[in-house]
């Protein structure tokens, strides 16, 4: 059984049965019950700041915990109560806010297994919304997940969708590693139908969400379905894509991008964020390295600009990859 | 003072250990034989042993990048620590941590660390995990002046004092940031007056006294164990040695720092209380001082002895496979 369900709601029943089923799984971030446990007429929960944690607080009132706006605090009292037994889910209001947390991701959370060697284990889920299309400008519309992807040690996911954001939250959740679950907000209000039930999405695993043989549109995150757009462009024009959603950042499943690429010997990586060290530069140079001999043509890249994200609606909406940026990507291919 | 004559060569064993060990890492890196970036608590502890003659398997010690005093008085072993400081396979973390992050996490030592502060936030979660998880357990906080200036010590000792963590935060002020004197960086006389800011409690022990750090400690942890909230025990002591090994030491008079380690040094400090007090015999003192050499004399061979991790170790523990233990 299925229904139609936003991908937030489907983080939110992800949440629920990640906390029904283990009692170690806690959740902690600003404003995550956000007046909750208050008493009083008309008085109700914020659930965070788009509401995603709506509920959670009343049927686990212990384990949701509301914080200071404190995220170095935060993030690193997670990493020791992962370090020491519990599960904690910590809710990153904007990825943007990473400049204000990064040392216990980057110096603890992805190396304290290691520079313990492997005596530690550190089962902590980071949620944080990414990218732009809010208007939300500069400070709360970055798509960072570059720098955690690069970060050996931790994981990093992006789902497109509310199915995959479901099963790969429960994935991260139950995983041993520190995991950082980005919701794009180009799809964080999209609906699509969301199985019943507990399940996982594999982390580390691609999916082919179209088939074609002519060229290899590879997305992720927001923009899957842009992709989807341009392909079912193309296929009006003859040209038949296969689309791939990468889901995982890292680990990155190099052996599908290298199947595709393989079967259409063309490859235009999609992706949301600035293009110096990024996804889209590291799935292009995969594709050279160990593709080179199955290339047809050059790899394109559809990027965000090399700038900040622009608060003015035009300005923002043009910073954005697009579908018709996609086809005229294929187009140049020759 | 409620300590048996056991405890107390205990505690001494501990503080003399703890002496040898950094004076030996010293001698070695001096002479080339081991490597790294090597911090060492010599002149402070009293106040690791005076913290942890309190501690039992359940608590947990997050510590700084001066660690190798936490792990004593926490019952690591010193053999897999030594191998540790030489890089070898039978290190207690394989050779893959080195001094700046020592640990031993079956003895409830979560590590050292090599930013400053960053400790602080862990125990402090360790300390949450206690709470949730009804362990009876308190987490401790060993940090220096320095950190105290760090956003994730405010963080810390605000989420610790609103939830009533079981969190015990000690400063060690040892009157330097690095190489910068701390009233040089810090308007504030006590860092222990920071807890206010927090509603917390706070303590000031004199650091270089074994007997004053574990009274207070006492009465800290008694606090925190009743579910009373965090508290911050600030204990004033000196580091014998420097920043790091090869300090130059510019920055201090050799006065100073004379005065401290012939007049104030926590050991001898120590033989006096409890020699005066006719608690434990002198000879039990000098028998345990040549122990402690014959084991750290051990233990330097087997780990000069012990082989270096494989080059494949490169790449492993960076994640943790399904099913795979801590």
């Amino acid at each position: 059984m299925s229904r139609k369900l936003s991908l937030g709601l489907a983080v939110n029943e992800a949440l629920h049965i990640a906390m029904e089923t283990d009692p170690d799984v806690i959740l902690m971030g600003e404003d995550v019950a956000g007046g909750g446990l208050r008493e009083g007429d008309g008085i109700d929960e914020m659930g965070g700041v788009l509401g995603t944690t709506r509920g959670l607080v009343k049927s686990f009132p212990d384990r949701v915990l509301d914080t200071p706006i404190s995220e170095m605090g935060i993030v690193g009292t997670a990493v020791g109560a992962a370090m020491t037994g519990m599960r904690p889910v910590v809710e990153l209001m904007f990825i943007d806010f990473l400049g204000t947390c990064l040392d216990p991701l980057l110096n603890q959370a992805a190396k304290l297994r290691y520079m313990l060697g492997g005596k530690a284990r550190i089962p902590l889920t980071v949620r944080t919304v990414t990218g732009a299309g809010m208007q939300a400008a500069a400070q709360h519309s970055q798509s960072l997940y570059w720098m955690t992807a690069g970060i050996p040690g931790l994981k990093t996911v992006i789902p497109s969708n509310p199915a995959d954001a479901k099963g790969l939250l429960l994935a991260a959740i139950r995983d041993d590693n520190p995991v950082i679950f980005c919701e794009a907000k180009l799809v964080l209000g999209a609906t699509g139908e969301v199985p019943e039930g507990d399940y996982e999405v594999p982390i580390g695993k691609a999916n082919l969400v179209r088939e074609g043989s002519d060229v290899s549109l590879i997305g992720f995150g927001g923009t899957v379905p842009i992709c989807l757009k341009a392909a079912k462009q193309l296929a009006d024009e003859g040209i038949d894509a296969d689309v791939l959603d990468l889901r995982s950042l890292s680990p990155l499943d190099e052996e599908a991008i290298l199947t595709t690429l393989a079967k259409t010997g063309r490859v235009v990586i999609v992706d949301e964020s600035t293009p110096r060290s990024s996804v889209a530069s590291d799935v292009a140079a995969l594709c050279v390295d160990q593709g080179f001999d199955s290339l047809q043509t050059p790899v394109r890249r559809v990027t965000a600009p090399h700038s900040p994200v622009p608060f003015s609606r035009p300005l923002e909406q043009a910073y954005l990859p697009t579908a018709a940026r996609v086809i005229e990507a294929v187009r140049s291919q020759g | 003072m409620d300590l048996t004559r056991e405890q107390l060569l205990e505690a001494y064993r501990k503080m003399r250990m703890i002496r040898a060990f950094e004076e030996k890492l010293g001698d070695l890196v001096t002479a080339g034989k081991m490597g790294g970036f090597m911090h060492l608590y010599a002149g402070e502890e009293a106040v690791a042993v005076g913290v942890c003659t309190h501690l039992g398997q359940v608590d947990t010690v997050a510590s700084t990048h001066r660690g190798h005093g936490h792990c004593i008085a926490k019952g690591v072993d010193v053999s897999a620590m030594m191998a540790e400081l030489f890089g070898r396979a039978t290190g207690c973390s394989k050779g893959k941590g080195g001094s700046m992050h020592i640990a031993d996490v079956d003895k409830g030592m979560l590590g050292a660390n090599g930013i400053v502060g960053a400790g602080i936030p862990l125990a402090t979660g360790a300390a949450l995990t206690a709470k949730l998880k009804k362990t009876g357990g308190v987490s401790v906080a060993f940090f220096g002046d320095g950190a105290s200036n760090q956003g994730a010590f405010h963080e810390s000792l605000n989420m610790a004092a609103n939830w009533k963590l079981p969190a015990l935060y000690v400063v060690e002020n040892n009157g330097f940031g690095e190489f910068t004197p701390t009233e040089f960086v810090v308007p504030v006389k006590d860092i222990a007056v920071r807890a206010t800011s927090y509603a917390m409690k706070s303590l000031i022990a004199d650091g270089m006294d074994f007997f004053d750090v574990y009274e207070k400690t006492g009465e800290a942890l008694e606090h925190c164990r009743s579910g009373q909230g965090p508290v911050l025990l600030e204990c004033k002591t000196y580091r014998f040695a420097g920043h790091f090994v090869g300090d130059p030491l510019v920055y201090r008079s050799k006065e100073e720092a004379e005065d401290w380690i012939q007049n104030r040094d926590p050991l001898d400090n120590f033989e006096e209380h409890v020699l005066e007090a006719s608690l434990v015999d002198v000879d039990d003192l000098r028998r345990i001082d040549l122990e402690v050499q014959e084991e750290l004399t051990a233990a330097v061979e087997a780990a000069e002895a012990a082989p270096f991790p494989g080059l494949e170790e490169i790449t492993t523990d960076v994640y943790c496979t399904a099913g795979e233990g801590a």
